[in-house]
């Protein structure tokens, strides 16, 4: 089967066709993380995009039934250099072409995935279309002018929960070596859904939390309603600033209860916080992003995962502080209220895929609740 | 943190000689780590023995020890020095060893030297495997199983508990000789019984085994900050039970899913803050149970390792400097990365492509010792490939090991395929390939040899493709088909053996459809950021990120893989080229596929292309960057054997015409040459059959030497006395070159050899280095010691061989480097062989004249003349320099140590002092043979050699050694009147020799091979010396060295001298004289 993705400044790549033989438009950008294919199928911050793995062989573990981030993979489509037909691993349930057929993911392989890299990095992210039944350049084209931009773009509100629910407490504990001080003390968290990574919940649940998992566009007083010791913030697609129903209820929050809040759980919180979030070229999407944590001077490794970030000009100093910096392009990872407990990182210590380096937000967070 | 301001002067210890196990990495991250602390402003002294390396050179550090690396020495060196701190991380084992040994010496106290990048206590941690183990539990991780017997009784009990098979490892022997893997109770007790009996503290570990469980490696580096960060991960093809370094290995890891990644990356943080490793790179093995995913930890390495270099050049992260910048307390976000130049070194890489390690043996060599792998590293070199898929770099890889077979063509016997995949050996990859073509299934493949199916069914979709294309024609193969082919990796030269075409037509029917590779960069960021550093490979694939410049520029062919016979010293001819070139204003761009090198830094040359050294694939990176010029002259055999093929594909080689070196290589031609110069030569002749071979040997008369043509390290040479062993060595050696004839010589007995390395820019010449032999001709010269004056020559044969030299590189019109090899017989100087290239003995010799020879002759290549160097007609020499090789018998059970014509060892020292005798020593003493200064000397000697008995004995006697010999030349020593002890052959009684020998009543041992009679006897007593390190002479000639030198070293002590000193003393002796 052939395959064609189309970006929208008219490059063309044509590779074999995997997966769900269809089509699918979206924002096409690259992740460079050498491992977790799955856990990124299935991280419901892909929604609206088409993802390029730069590892040039993926599929190579199959797919299992434990290394999900969510109900169902999320993004658009997948590019890879080349799919794995034969994987290999004891846990493996499944190849990962079967997998991306039967949740209607369409894939393409055989490309120059690291020439498209690069035309990302230089171009920046932008839309494309990625078909399996059709390699029309002109019909292509209108699809892809047709498909919506990522700017001002909600899509947290797309795959949020519809209902609220209870975070399922047998969550499996994949951090071994992680000194931890699982909690004995039981808390009772919020966490807003925006897109929410089933690793952070079984992370919160690990330190002792029981989690009510609500969707993005609960009220503030919904939430207080439910007598939480913390708040936490997901992760999610799309632009943050779209998000505005949310910012307003985080605005009422902060300061009644800890909060903690990652990725697009971050941009919420400093949009909530006066500031100002903007796109970045081509984002940060893989595992090996360094990040600086300024008070301790100490280097973290982290799993990143973002198109937008928060602006620094934007923050008011006097009331926001700047935990964590990026080490590459020296963009802000993480910011801390100067008096309420609120803080927030841009990266994902939950990891997966990814280092554990940062696990001790969970903690942070822990204490924050326990010393509310 | 900024850089460390209360240490100024930094000791570096190197890893000398280059042996099985620890090779040219260690002069990688050596190198790179003097460079890495001089830029930072301290002032750096390194000791090193191995002078073939770029790290000893004079201008790497500021004060340079080619002196033994022992205690003695480098306490002296440190004594003399008095360096604030020691980096002990860079040298591989040996360095860390001996660190260890000076600070638990109190050296290290007494001169208040720290020791940097590691402390004391964590090398003792990871390099003892008890404390290892029980570090690990304290954190909570498993290890095999083990526990420590003394012996039989405790081993016995021991098993009850461990189970089979076991992994049996002796304490403290040679390169961790005399353990292995035992599956039964007899085994067991063999094997444990022989290593109590090889461990000097009879003490063998016992470990619960986990055989053919998944072996990974990570790369992991931490900072005085406690930062961390995994360089890289690598897989090993073959399962656990081969050693990683005899394991083909893959990065990154394949077969892993990030949680289990993840689990092994929190441990491998974990070990390395356990172990206490404060600084710097340490290198952490795993094992995977590829049932549930159970993990284990093998090993901890707390320094820069083979791995290391490996994941350096696989990444582009340069661990060792990076390394030696975090031991003087920089963190790795003060660091930028080079590549990227905007981001910094505290991060992870990340690859967009795979890397193939791919090991070579040298099994050939060492006939005696079975082919097979355990786990005790055997390989003498290896390969590295990267492409985008696992079998494009794995094919690539294959290529470039110059296995001098063509792919596909190896001689696989179908009745022992399955032996050859059960148990682990050398050929195990092509057989692998051919029981999948040959219909056996992969998922019986995987269960007899435990590889993971996903490795196996890689290979399977080569095997297929390959039979598919077998089955066709050239004429018949769709363009889609062909590029399937090149993308899995396919060379032209494979196509063609399957299509039944040449090389040539392939390619030309590529070049037609436009199927040509294009180069990637290797980033570290999997192009997430712009790379500034050109370094690459090639793939086919769409886009090319080449970018030629129009600059001058000078293409250098390296030398591919180590092996015997074709090492280091070549790839430092290659890096001083690179570096000539580059003062001289050139682009110099690399070429080269061995991950140890210096030559495949991307520091080393302007631009460095990671690829085969095929026709095929230097073709192409000549084609895109279109240079001036290309360089065969320095890589060894590897490019030269190319040169005239790119000659006539255009390519502009420069320096000695490819014709003039073929005329070299050309016995006919080159005999005509030497008969119209009037140069004498071994009477030869050449046959390509038996009976041609008995009609010339008759003709040229017994005994004669016979070799293939076009090799070497004098590969399958041997000395023949008679038809019979004639006719045996032309079955065999049909098997080693098939097209090219056998070459037959007399042999000159007692024939001093000489060996001379010259410049020359085709008009003049200059003279670098006349080396005399230690040992007599007829043992390979890089086998053999040689000496810098060469003095036991006559007047007269020095000019005749200075007169032949300069005729020979004229003749020949060198431009450039030139050995020749000569034997001086009864005054009559011959010439053996001429080499129009750069030679194993051009470091040394530079080393010795301060003169840098390989530079020089790159600049001569490049037009210059060379009366622009100040050069006089022949280098002098100041004090005396001794090269001395080192050998890897240790390795191989059961290989006798005797010398040849046929090279055998892997490396070489130098000695350098006032005195032929003091020189010698050191030289001895770095090579691992310590000779003692008084004691009991046991020696046998052949008939040929009693002449010289009486000479040697009375030394001994006069300086107090006791005599022990076997009856026949006890007698002998008697009648001369030396006082001799008498003692039983093997065969004789007990105790015999070897019992002597195994109490230590022996102290040094002169043994010249006697004939096939005894061969027993002596092959017990040579091994027997090796087991228990007793310097073992094997030749008369090295016996009257040795005796020199123990003269020397009773009359006063040895001292040391940086190189710089010795340079400046003969600067200042050249200006007086
Ligand atoms: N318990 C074991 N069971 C099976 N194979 C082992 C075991 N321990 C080590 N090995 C094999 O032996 C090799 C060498 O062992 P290692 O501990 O790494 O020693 P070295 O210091 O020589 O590298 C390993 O690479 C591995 O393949
Ligand atoms: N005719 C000969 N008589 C005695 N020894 C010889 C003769 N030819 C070669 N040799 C010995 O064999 C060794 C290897 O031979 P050489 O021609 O140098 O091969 P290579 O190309 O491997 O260096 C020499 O170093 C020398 O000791
Ligand atoms: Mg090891
Ligand atoms: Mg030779």
């Amino acid at each position: 089967m052939k395959a064609t993705l189309l970006l929208e400044d008219g490059r063309v790549f044509r590779g074999s066709g995997h997966g769900f033989e269809g089509e699918a438009v979206g924002e096409v950008v690259f992740n460079t993380s050498m491992s977790g294919y799955q856990e990124i199928l299935t991280d419901p911050s892909y929604a609206g995009q088409i993802v390029t793995m730069t590892y040039p062989l993926i599929g190579n573990t199959g797919v299992n039934t434990e290394d999900v981030e969510s109900r169902r993979p999320f993004l658009e489509a997948f590019v890879v250099r080349r799919m794995s037909p034969h994987p290999s691993n004891w846990r493996m349930t499944e190849p990962l072409g079967d997998y991306l057929e039967r949740n209607r993911i369409p894939a393409i392989a055989d490309i120059d995935t690291r020439a498209l890299v690069r035309h990302i990095r230089t171009k920046g992210a932008m839309r494309a279309v990625l078909s399996l039944i059709d390699d029309d350049l002109e019909s292509l084209s209108a699809k892809v002018s047709g498909s919506p931009e990522m700017v001002g773009r909600d899509l947290a509100g797309a795959v949020t929960a519809k209902e609220a629910y209870e975070a399922p407490t047998d969550a499996v504990e994949f951090i071994e070596f992680a000194n931890l001080d699982a909690g004995k003390t039981r808390f009772r968290v919020v966490a807003y859904d925006f897109g929410i990574k089933t690793n952070i919940l079984r992370d919160l649940v690990h330190c002792g939390a029981d989690v009510r998992v609500v969707p993005a566009s609960t009220s503030a007083a919904d939430v207080l309603d439910l007598n939480p010791d913390g708040i936490f913030l997901s992760n999610g697609p799309g632009d943050p600033e779209a998000v505005d129903y949310a910012v307003g209820n985080i605005r009422k929050l902060i300061g009644s209860k800890p909060v903690f809040g990652i990725c697009l759980g971050h941009q919420i919180m400093a949009l909530a916080l006066g500031g100002r979030t903007f796109k970045l070229k081509y984002g940060h999407h893989g595992g090996n992003h360094p990040v600086m944590n300024v008070d301790t001077g100490r280097v973290e490794i982290t799993a990143q995962n973002h198109g937008f970030a928060v602006d620094p000009d934007s923050l008011d100093d006097e009331e926001v502080r700047i935990t964590h910096i990026n080490l590459n392009d020296q963009t802000i990872e993480g910011i801390e209220h100067r008096r309420l407990p609120a803080f927030s990182v841009q990266y994902h210590p939950e990891a997966s895929p990814g280092p554990h380096d940062s696990y001790y937000l969970f903690e942070k967070f822990f204490r924050l609740m326990r010393d509310a | 943190m900024p850089k460390r301001e209360d240490i100024s002067k930094i000791l570096i210890i190197g890893s000398g000689p280059i042996v099985i196990g620890q090779a040219c990495e260690f002069d990688y991250s050596g190198t790179q780590a003097c460079k890495a602390l001089r830029e930072e402003g301290y002032e750096i002294v390194l000791v090193n023995s191995n002078p073939a390396t770029v790290m000893t050179d004079p201008e790497v550090a500021d004060r340079t020890y080619l002196e033994p690396l022992t205690f003695e020495f480098v306490s002296q060196v440190i004594d003399r020095e008095k360096p604030d701190a020691l980096l002990p991380t860079v040298g591989g084992q040996t360095a860390l060893n001996l660190a260890v040994e000076l600070a638990e010496g109190g050296v290290l106290e007494k001169n208040n030297v720290e020791m940097i990048g590691a402390k004391l206590m964590s090398v003792k941690v990871a390099e003892d495997r008890l404390l290892f183990k029980e570090a690990m539990k304290e954190i909570g991780l498993a290890t095999p199983e083990s526990a420590v017997a003394e012996n039989m009784r405790d081993a016995e009990r021991v098993i009850e508990r461990i189970g089979f098979p076991a992994v049996i490892r002796p304490s403290f022997t040679l390169g961790g000789s005399g353990g292995g893997i035992a599956y039964n109770s007899e085994e067991y007790l063999e094997i444990v019984a022989r290593g109590l009996d090889l461990s000097p503290v009879h003490q063998v570990l016992v470990e619960q085994s986990v055989l053919g469980w998944k072996e990974f490696e990570l790369e992991v580096m931490r900072d005085v900050r406690d930062n961390v960060v995994i360089i890289c991960s690598i897989e090993n093809f073959d399962p656990m039970g081969v050693h990683t370094g005899d394991s083909i290995t893959v990065a990154p890891a394949q077969t892993l899913t990030d949680r289990e990644y993840q689990r092994m990356r929190d441990a491998a943080v974990a070990v390395i803050r356990k172990v206490g490793v404060e600084t710097g790179g340490s290198n952490i093995q795993f094992a995977v149970n590829p049932e549930n995913g159970e993990l284990v930890v093998i090993e901890m390495n707390p320094r820069v390792s083979r791995s290391s270099a490996l994941a350096s050049k696989a990444t582009g992260f340069p661990i060792a400097k990076i390394a030696a910048k975090l031991a003087v307390g920089y963190t790795l976000d003060e660091i930028p990365n080079d590549i990227t130049r905007k981001t910094p070194a505290s991060f992870e890489p990340m690859l967009d492509y795979v890397v193939v390690k791919i090991p070579k043996w040298a099994f050939e060599k060492f006939r005696e010792a079975e082919p097979l792998l355990g786990t005790q590293m055997k390989s003498v070199g290896e390969v590295m490939a990267i492409g985008r898929t696992f079998k494009e770099a794995l094919l690539k890889g294959i290529r470039s090991l110059e296995t001098g077979k063509d792919p596909g063509s190896e001689f696989i016997d179908p009745e022992r395929v399955r032996y050859h995949l059960v148990t682990p050996n050398p050929d195990r990859l092509p057989n692998l390939l051919y029981a999948l073509s040959n219909g056996m299934d992969v998922e019986e493949i995987t269960r007899i040899t435990g590889m993971d199916p996903w490795f196996i069914n890689e290979l399977a979709e080569i095997a297929a493709l390959a039979r598919e294309l077998g089955s066709g024609t050239l004429g018949g193969l769709s363009p889609d088909k062909l590029l399937e082919a090149k993308r899995c990796g396919f060379s032209d030269d494979r196509l063609a053996g399957l299509l039944g075409s040449d090389a040539s037509a392939v390619s030309d029917r590529r070049r037609e459809l436009g199927i040509r590779p294009v180069y990637k960069r290797v980033d570290t960021c999997a192009a997430e950021f712009e790379s500034f550093t050109p370094y690459f490979y090639s793939t086919y694939e769409e886009e090319d990120e080449a970018a030629p410049t129009d600059r001058r520029k000078i293409i250098i062919l390296g030398s591919g893989p180590n092996r015997i016979g074709q090492g280091i010293e070549f790839d430092y001819c290659c890096c001083h080229a690179s570096f000539a070139l580059k003062e001289a204003g050139f682009e110099t761009i690399m070429l080269n596929c061995n991950p140890e090198t210096v030559s495949t830094d991307y520091d080393t040359s302007d631009r460095l292309y990671f690829e085969p050294l095929t026709l095929e694939d230097v073709l192409h990176v000549v084609e895109v960057e279109k240079p001036e010029g290309v360089i065969v002259q320095f890589g060894g055999q590897t490019p030269l054997n190319l040169a005239l093929e790119l000659q006539s594909a255009g390519v502009p080689i420069i320096g000695t015409s490819p014709q003039s070196i073929d005329l070299a290589e050309d016995r006919k031609r080159f005999g005509r040459l030497l008969s119209d110069l009037g140069i004498p030569q071994p009477p030869n002749g050449t046959a390509v059959t038996s009976e041609q071979a008995r009609a010339a040997a008759e003709e040229i008369g017994y005994p004669v030497l016979v070799r293939p043509s076009y090799v070497l390290g004098g590969r399958a040479m041997v000395i023949v006395y008679d038809d019979r062993a004639l006719d045996d060595y032309m079955k065999e050696a049909v098997e080693v070159s098939r097209k090219r004839p056998i070459l037959i010589d007399r042999f000159l007995e007692d024939a001093m050899e000489i060996d001379v390395d010259a410049l020359c820019d085709s008009e003049r010449v200059v003279i670098g280095g006349i080396m005399q032999h230690i040992e007599e001709a007829g043992i390979h010269s890089g086998d053999s010691s040689c000496v810098l004056p060469a003095e036991r020559l006559s007047d007269n044969s020095r000019d005749t061989i200075r007169r032949h030299t300069r005729d020979l590189a004229k003749d020949l019109d060198v431009v450039g480097l030139m050995n020749v090899q000569f034997a001086v017989q009864d005054e009559i100087v011959y010439v053996l062989e001429v080499n129009p290239r750069a030679s194993r003995t051009v470091p040394f010799v530079s080393k010795a004249t301060g003169v840098p020879l390989a530079k020089v002759a790159a600049r001569l290549m490049i037009g210059e003349p060379l009366s622009s160097f100040d050069l006089p007609e022949e280098l002098e020499i100041f004090h005396y320099f001794v090269k001395s090789p080192v050998f890897p018998f240790a390795r191989f059970p059961g290989v006798d140590t005797i010398l040849g014509p046929e090279m055998k060892s892997t490396g070489e020292v130098m000695g350098i002092d006032d005195t032929f005798g003091k020189a010698f020593i050191k030289a001895q003493i770095s090579a691992g043979t310590i000779l003692p200064r008084s004691g009991m000397a046991f020696l046998s000697v052949n008939e040929h050699d009693k002449r010289f008995l009486a000479e040697i004995g009375s030394a001994l006697r006069d300086m107090d050694f006791k005599i022990l010999a076997t009856s026949g030349t006890a007698d002998m020593l008697r009648n001369a009147g030396i006082e001799t002890e008498s003692v039983f052959k093997v065969n004789e009684g007990r105790p015999n020799i070897e019992d002597r020998i195994r109490s230590g009543d022996v102290d040094l041992v002169v043994n010249t091979p006697l004939g096939r009679e005894s061969h027993f006897d002596e092959k017990a007593i040579r091994r027997a010396a090796m087991q228990y390190r007793i310097p073992c002479i094997t030749t008369i000639s090295g016996a009257q060295a040795a005796v020199n030198g123990i003269r020397d070293l009773q009359r006063e002590s040895l001292t040391v001298r940086t190189l710089q000193e010795y340079h400046a003393e003969m600067k200042t002796a050249r200006a007086r004289s």
